[in-house]
């Protein structure tokens, strides 16, 4: 995988993920970015186990890690420091993580709207044709600052 | 002890203090498990390395999705006999608003469960169960 090479200033400190505490807590590193795609890496790590007797990573891993990628390629996307909001995120298992392997997340930011982003993410090990799990997220855009849009619209609609 | 051993004996015994040896992942998540007026309320207590946006702040929404699939594995769990530990095949998560950085709480039920395959519905909440941060449907495979 090609080493993260872009010249927006601002895309590469996103990318750093540094800012984020709980990716930093996992562990996890930038490998590859690019317009409106990325792909990190969960290093494997016994504290993330779900299931001691096999060694196997707990679906919650998988889901937080899906979950930052998908937000991460809207970034990547837009390359501007929009502010957004997660709608929904649907994650389906097709197999468990491999003991004792990284696991690597890829999303990719496929279509966006004046207020709508739209993405498709996987998690492997090797081979994105064998999936660990596979994601489908959307993402609302605020447009004011780190304000949460949804909690607002409650509010309007209510 | 297999892990659906291990919970089966927590169940039997009332008791889940020891979740944190069974599962490890709950403890780095800061995640416990008590059983309240016969439903099992999954508690997630706050920690820094829980935050995804510091300018907010706000959890980040992969532990609230994290939080809605353990919740939604324990109810289920703790509902029927299984011969193994039901598996997740699908989890949809619908986030409503951002997470403080404060104790969050969720809770499940099933909505159908069946020979193979079990629906549940999970919710998380902080201060208002009325007003929950993130709702999860989650399918599970039992056999």
């Amino acid at each position: 995988m090609s080493k993260p090479e872009n010249t927006n200033k601002f895309l590469k400190a996103q990318m750093r993920m540094t800012h984020i505490p709980h990716m930093n807590a996992l562990g996890t590193e930038v490998v590859d970015f690019g317009k409106g795609h990325v792909t990190v890496r969960l290093p494997y790590n016994t504290e993330l186990v779900g299931n001691p007797e096999t060694g196997v990573l707990a679906g919650g891993v998988i889901s937080a890690l899906l979950d930052n990628v998908c937000g991460s390629s809207v970034v990547a996307y837009s390359m501007t420091p929009a502010a957004f909001a997660t709608l929904d995120l649907r994650i389906d298992y097709m197999k468990p993580a491999t003991p004792g392997l990284d696991v690597l997340a890829y999303a990719e930011c496929y279509k966006m709207t004046r207020r709508i982003a739209f993405v498709r993410g996987l998690a492997f090990h090797e081979s994105k044709d064998e999936p660990i799990a596979n994601a489908a997220a959307t993402f609302m855009f605020t447009g004011r600052g780190t304000v949460n849009m949804i909690e607002e619209e409650d509010e309007e609609s209510a | 002890m297999s892990f659906h051993d291990s919970f089966q004996a927590m169940k039997a015994a009332g008791d889940y203090s020891s979740l944190h040896d069974v599962l490890p992942y709950s403890k780095f998540m800061g995640i416990s498990l008590a059983q309240q007026d016969g439903r099992m309320i999954t508690t997630m207590a706050y920690h820094d390395r829980l935050i995804g946006n510091t300018t907010l702040p706000a959890l980040h929404g992969g532990t609230l999705a994290a939080l809605l699939e353990l919740a939604a594995l324990f109810q289920i769990a703790h509902e029927i006999e299984t011969e193994q530990m039901p598996k997740v095949i699908t989890i949809t998560v619908d986030y409503m608003r951002s997470g403080g950085p404060k104790d969050t709480f969720a809770r499940a039920h099933a909505t159908r469960v069946g020979r193979r395959v079990a629906n549940v519905v999970a919710q998380a909440w902080q201060d208002n169960p009325d007003k929950p941060v993130a709702s999860a449907n989650v399918n599970f495979l039992l056999t």
